[in-house]
């Protein structure tokens, strides 16, 4: 199992290397690609927050993003979902694709692609409405009408999420009612209920306790079955116990991007050695 | 040298002392009120029309002409005041446009209410052939409390946090969904505080109003919005400066005086229960 994994790894690093990455030969090596970026470029105004990142996030594995605060790698996460286009004055060159797709095309349909690809923030965030609704909300705005249908969902969303047993008595109750953590979980629900194929999280569990830390890490590894999980975090041990693949960024480069276990023990560069040992950032 | 402990003291006391003041006021306005008015109010001066000059009968045409220019004008201020908010807010955010709008309703609530009062009969009254009406008296008024109006549902749109933007948005819906599913629901018990105020500024206007709807008296009813009212504010003023027996009419004054606070106080609390009900469902629900 492992060992495919690295080959897998491999593979994709050696790709890289030739400069001409493709599709299938990375099938091959047993792991889809979900999400590929090309050179892509992102600025604030003038500011230029992202450099030239390239990297391909293999589908239902959890890939990490880590670096020091402002390093680009939340703005990076908020490509694949174009949250950043509601930042005015925002820009994008290069290319970013998702399962082949090019996201940033004119065609895309911009809220149909948020439904594809989830996301979780890192203030828990649920609406100030019931359990339920909360849940319900993404089937709701897109148009589901049928009760039964949206019960069941909401159901298997909550489960999917490891609340349903906590909250099944108080459906109906405020979600502000919820702790931090069932909060969390209650918007990981929200984003799952839509089907998203794709599940971002920005620092999730950033804003909890230890417990329920623990209880969103073992949430990430049952949902990484089903979906492609992209996380950024600021939490050295959280990536290197969650995620499959690591990407370490600096100053809006990718500086180095491999296996989990690669990145944190054996890393091909001395910033992401002297990062991950904690001696900076 | 005097002790921080002392200072604090004296601004402490200070502050309950003027505070204190403040209730007392109104509390003597109200006493006052009540005190001579009470005596004038029965189920005669609340349901029938004056009589003799104004020192006999009721107000009720005085009553029912307020009421239907307050719904009038808030028919017309509060759904163009919520949108200009919402437009203000979520659409221009802080963009150049948003500032001017801004800039624009505060100057237009701070122009005295007589200016409204004439340009309302230029406007409404005389170009666009309402003739002194409810409906040209709704529109001045409305206009008047328009800032308020704009002013509070940006203010209530501004208190949320973006958060709840950003999670509806994240999820696949649009802009409009997202305002009407979660941001203005969650706003409304705000607007509605704005709305409250309003209610208490549109029914005890008198100058807007003065060329563009009332009567000095009405023999019947308003049967349509095209008629003229009477109007508590103004038939207060009226009896207590321009009847034929001022001093005879001097009751009936206090007792439109008391019929006014207290129809004001009452749209105050029933809107305070609207809110908080709104409140508590945005919550719960």
């Amino acid at each position: 199992m492992i060992e495919t994994k690295e080959a897998g790894i491999l593979t994709a690093i050696e790709t890289k290397d030739a400069g001409k990455p493709t599709a299938i030969e990375t099938k091959t090596a047993g792991k889809q690609t979900m999400i590929e970026t090309k050179n892509v470029n992102f600025y604030y105004a003038d500011f230029r927050a992202l450099k030239e990142v390239t990297i391909r996030v293999e589908a239902r594995a959890v890939t990490a993003l880590i670096g020091p605060s402002g390093c680009g790698k939340s703005t990076f996460l908020r490509l694949f979902n174009r949250m950043n286009d509601l930042i005015d004055g925002t820009r994008l060159t290069g290319e970013c694709l998702i399962d082949g797709e090019d996201i940033y095309h004119k065609s895309v349909d911009v809220d149909a692609l948020r439904k594809r690809v989830g996301m979780v923030f890192q203030k828990p965030n649920p609406f100030p409405k019931s359990i339920f609704e909360n849940v319900a909300y993404g089937l709701r705005v897109n148009g589901a009408r049928d009760r039964s249908f949206i019960a069941a969902r909401v159901e298997e969303s909550l489960r999917a999420a490891a609340l349903w047993v906590e909250v099944r008595d108080k459906l109906r109750a405020s979600a502000f009612a919820l702790s931090g953590g069932q909060q969390q979980r209650l918007c990981i629900a929200r984003a799952l209920a839509v089907s998203p194929s794709v599940l971002l999280m920005d620092e999730p569990a950033s804003a909890l306790d230890p417990i329920s830390t623990a209880k969103i890490e073992e949430l990430i590894d049952q949902l990484k079955r089903d979906y492609t999980i992209v996380i950024v975090t600021h939490n050295m041990q959280q990536a290197a116990r969650v995620s499959d693949s690591t990407a370490f960024f600096m100053l809006g480069e990718l500086v180095e991007f491999g296996s989990t276990k690669k990145i944190f023990a054996d890393p091909d560069h001395d910033q992401t050695r002297r990062y991950v040992a904690g001696r900076f950032g | 040298m005097i002790s921080r402990k002392t200072k604090q003291r004296v601004a402490f006391t200070t502050f309950r002392l003027l505070g204190l003041a403040v209730v007392a006021i109104l509390g003597w306005i109200l006493g006052f009120i009540i005190y001579r008015g009470a005596g004038a109010i029965n189920w005669e001066f609340l349901t029938t029309f004056p009589r003799k000059g104004m020192t006999d009968g009721g107000i009720l045409p005085a009553i029912v002409g307020t009421l239907y220019l307050v719904l009038g004008s808030l028919a017309i201020a509060f759904p163009v005041g919520v949108m200009s908010g919402i437009y203000m807010r979520e659409y221009l955010g802080d963009r150049w446009l948003a500032r001017v709008i801004r800039v624009m309703t505060n100057n237009l609530g701070g122009i005295p209410s007589i200016v409204f009062g004439l340009f309302g009969m230029a406007l409404f009254v005389r170009a666009f052939g309402f003739g002194d009406s409810i409906l040209a008296g709704s529109c001045t008024l409305a206009l008047l409390v328009l800032p308020l109006i704009i002013r509070s549902t940006e203010e209530a749109l501004r208190a949320i946090p973006d958060d709840h933007r950003a999670g509806s948005r994240a999820l696949g819906a649009g802009k409009l969904e997202t305002i009407l599913r979660v941001t203005l629901p969650v706003a409304m018990p705000n607007i509605i505080t704005g709305l409250i105020l309003s209610v208490g500024r549109v029914s005890g206007e008198t100058a807007p109003i003065l060329f563009t709807a009332v009567a000095y008296s009405m023999p019947k009813l308003p049967s349509g919005i095209l008629d003229q009212v009477m109007a508590l504010p103004y038939h207060l003023y009226v009896i207590a400066t321009s009847g034929t027996d001022i001093a005879g009419a001097r009751p009936k004054a206090y007792g439109t005086a008391l019929v006014l606070v207290i129809i004001v106080l009452a749209v105050n609390l029933l809107a305070t229960a609207t809110r908080a009900c709104i409140g508590k469902k945005t919550k719960r629900d």
